[in-house]
């Protein structure tokens, strides 16, 4: 019976060496993502024998699901494994593989609000890999210089902005800015606006019952907000900037403050940085509207095995080992991206190397989410139209009122009788 | 001898069995093209306008079910007796994305005519190093458009790019011009670069009309001591007409579907968006193959219309030097 054991046993090993897999995984990561992911999966193709190939693509959020959402539509097999949006769970659970079954061992280790908004139901559509939520980077010897402290509110912001601005400018610093943050007409712009309207209680676009909420003096004041940072303390061109333009002009010496998330921590420290250990950051301000608090959009990135993979096995194998303990460690120190596993915040190394990581475990857990979750396969055209809205307001293309009365009819008609 | 006559008999046996026989033979050799054709542009065309009629959705495209014009227009009345319209030719985004284009296609389309013959003309001239310059030209059009707008979208960025510090150096302006960002500057972005890239193709086709003239009319109006403007516009613009008319219309078409360029630089700005990118936008990003696919058949139906009408307007002749 042993000997059968051990016949079967090594018959099973060397089943699995000779059919090594050629896996493919695609990934649209900003920063050094990609090159810490290669990292990971040297390691990978060590101790399974598949090989894994990386499909690169564009940062952007919505050039990417546009395209995953073609290959799936069409049974595309090539690609075994999609790094996911937070957001997309919903929209794309019909076509990726229950993960349940395989990850009940380690599931648990995770969040479990992250859990949950990766399950569509009772299907666990993708396994998390790490969570976002931004963060205020400041310069911290300016602010020294100047004797000001973080801003708690996004007038204090504007006020801190401009006067450090002005006066660098005084100084010799001719391109230098007050803050820069994401105002490209995309995704992005709707998890910055949606911290300005939700941080001065202005509501989440939609909330979570379904309601539309976004038509209020709350969050046309928010809006108006922002529109006077545009080209006073924020360059014209923010309009046209996704993180890593913010980044770009960040990274330079070029701004005071910049609304980015974390991974750009260990960037703004890397050696060719002119930041580096010149700044700190903080939670985002708040607003000044009664019952205003500070509000972080809840991001991250999650990994999904396609149910057109042709090697399905091999694929689930690679999400659990990129979204191990190990590897997720790894990720946080250098890549800073926050891990969705609860004990690694507490983890001495990555306190050490990215003390901004166990800090913003609060920031994370009260972080506001998109409205994704009621607005199911609707999401992607509710954030088009709000961003639009954003975008139009911004741009001095109708004041805040008039296109949030517009966005708002908008949504209704698109609601239609139940989202 | 026996050559001679098979010329004669081509020229007037209409009738005959050897005019029937090289008809069969032309579609012979037409007919591998016209299958491909119809397999690669022919049946996708197709597919998109059945599509229109149902309520296909990328997630599940073989169950659409018809549902007729609902996608195009549809009237609900509510019970309080309100009437509702619906569909694509009621949705002021797509009025706005076909006024963005049209728009577009007017002023790139005019602007890189008038160019491209400037710099056919000059090309036309005989000057030493002609034929280096003339290939130098053709490297905007040569670059994919997908680079050059990347490239441009660098060269056009507010803070780091390139052309705001000419302009700055110069003394043109005296702040960084979000170009791509602001919606004044976004459309003539988008221009510049797409005058930029198509000019060398307009200038090539008009060359080839140049060339096309004798150059005896031009030697007989020197003689007769002809004004060259005069010359310009009563030979050359004459008979370089109908390969001027050709080049305008290739280049309107491309222009009406302009797609890549506008989705790297300005990508969804409303100011920007045009059909296609409105197509797209439906079809992949909101789910809504159908509407999508409705909007690609408006598409080309006004392509279809605006071509026919320049057709019939410009009496644009396809038949070739009769």
């Amino acid at each position: 019976m042993r000997t059968a054991l051990l016949g079967f046993a090594s018959a099973m090993i060397i089943a699995s060496a000779a059919n090594a897999a050629n896996l493919s995984i695609v990934s649209g990561d900003t920063g050094n993502g990609l090159a810490v992911l290669r990292e990971k999966l040297d390691i990978f193709e060590k101790q399974s024998g598949n090989k894994v190939t990386i499909v690169p693509m564009p940062s952007s959020t919505t050039d990417q699901f546009g395209q995953y959402k073609l290959w799936l539509a069409a049974g595309n097999s090539d690609i075994d494994v999609y790094q996911t949006d937070v957001i997309w769970a919903p929209q794309l659970a019909d076509q990726l593989v229950d993960l349940t079954e395989a990850t009940k061992d380690v599931i648990g280790q995770h969040f479990p609000s992250i859990v949950e908004s990766q399950t569509v139901n009772g299907k666990l559509v993708a396994m998390p890999l790490f969570t976002d939520a931004p963060a205020l980077y400041y310069r911290k010897d300016l602010l020294e210089k100047y004797g000001k402290t973080p801003p708690k509110t996004w007038a204090e912001l504007a006020a801190t902005a401009k006067e450090i601005q002005d006066k660098e400018r005084e100084a010799g610093s001719k391109d230098i800015w007050g803050f820069v943050w994401q105002g490209n007409a995309y995704e992005g712009l709707t998890c910055n606006a949606l911290e300005w309207v939700k941080s001065n209680g202005g509501g989440q676009i939609v909330e979570a019952d379904g309601e539309i909420s976004i038509n209020n003096p709350k969050a046309a004041e928010a809006l108006e907000m922002a529109k006077s940072w545009v080209n006073t303390i924020s360059p014209p061109g923010v309009l046209a900037y996704q993180e890593e333009e913010a980044r770009g002009v960040w990274q330079t010496g070029n701004a005071v403050f910049m609304r980015n998330w974390p991974y750009a921590y260990s960037l703004g420290n890397g050696a060719d940085s002119a930041v580096k250990g010149k700044f700190d950051v903080a939670p985002l301000p708040a607003g000044s509207a009664e019952g205003a608090a500070s509000a972080a959009t809840l991001g991250g990135w999650n990994l999904a095995v396609s149910k057109y993979s042709k090697n399905q096995k091999e694929a689930i194998d690679l999400v659990k080992f990129l979204a191990s303990k190990e590897m997720q460690k790894k990720q946080a120190i250098e890549a800073s991206n926050l891990p969705t596993i609860i004990e690694l915040y507490d983890d001495a190394d990555i306190a050490k190397e990215v003390p901004i990581i166990p800090r913003w475990k609060e920031v994370f857990l009260n972080a506001v989410p998109r409205p994704s979750a009621p607005t199911k396969v609707k999401y992607n055209e509710v954030s088009s139209n709000f961003w639009t809205a954003v975008h139009n307001t911004l741009s001095g293309n109708g004041s805040a009122a008039e296109n949030l009365e517009l966005l708002e009819a908008q949504l209704t008609k698109l609601k239609g009788s139940s989202w | 001898m026996a050559i001679a006559q098979s010329a004669d008999s081509d020229e007037v046996g209409a009738g005959s069995e050897l005019f029937r026989q090289r008809i069969r033979s032309a579609w012979l050799f037409l007919a591998p093209m016209l299958i491909v054709l119809a397999m690669v542009a022919g049946w996708p065309l197709l597919r998109s306008i059945y599509f229109s009629f149902t309520n296909a959705s990328l997630t599940n495209i073989d169950a659409a079910e018809w549902v007729g014009f609902e996608n195009y227009f549809s009237m609900t009345t509510l019970k309080s007796g309100r009437v509702i319209y619906d569909g694509l030719l009621v949705d002021p985004l797509w009025w706005r994305s076909v006024w963005n284009t049209v728009r577009f296609t007017i002023i790139s389309v005019t602007l890189e005519t008038i160019f491209g013959m400037v710099v056919a003309l000059v090309l036309n001239a005989e000057f030493r190093g002609r034929g280096l310059v003339r290939a130098a030209i053709l490297v905007p059009w040569a670059i994919p458009t997908i680079v050059s707008a990347k490239m441009w979208a660098w060269m056009l960025n507010d803070q780091f790019g390139i052309i705001n510090d000419i302009l700055l150096n110069l003394g043109l302006i005296s702040q960084k011009i979000a170009w791509t960002a602001n919606p004044d500057t976004a459309m003539i972005a988008v221009l510049i670069v797409d005058i930029w890239k198509t000019t060398p193709f307009m200038a090539l086709l008009i060359l080839a009309g140049l060339q096309m003239i004798p150059g005896d009319i031009y030697e007989a109006a020197k003689i007769d001591g002809v004004h060259p403007i005069k010359v310009f516009l009563k030979v050359t613009l004459p008979l370089v007409r109908p390969a001027l008319m050709v080049a305008v219309i290739f280049r309107m078409l491309d222009a009406l579907r302009i797609f890549d360029l506008i989705y790297v630089l300005t990508a969804n700005n409303a100011q920007t968006k045009t059909m296609s990118v409105f197509a797209r936008e439906n079809l992949f990003d909101f789910d809504k193959f159908a509407y999508g696919s409705a909007a690609s058949t408006l598409l080309f139906l006004i392509l279809t219309l605006i071509t026919i009408v320049y057709i019939i307007v410009g009496k644009v002749n396809f038949e070739g030097g009769r």
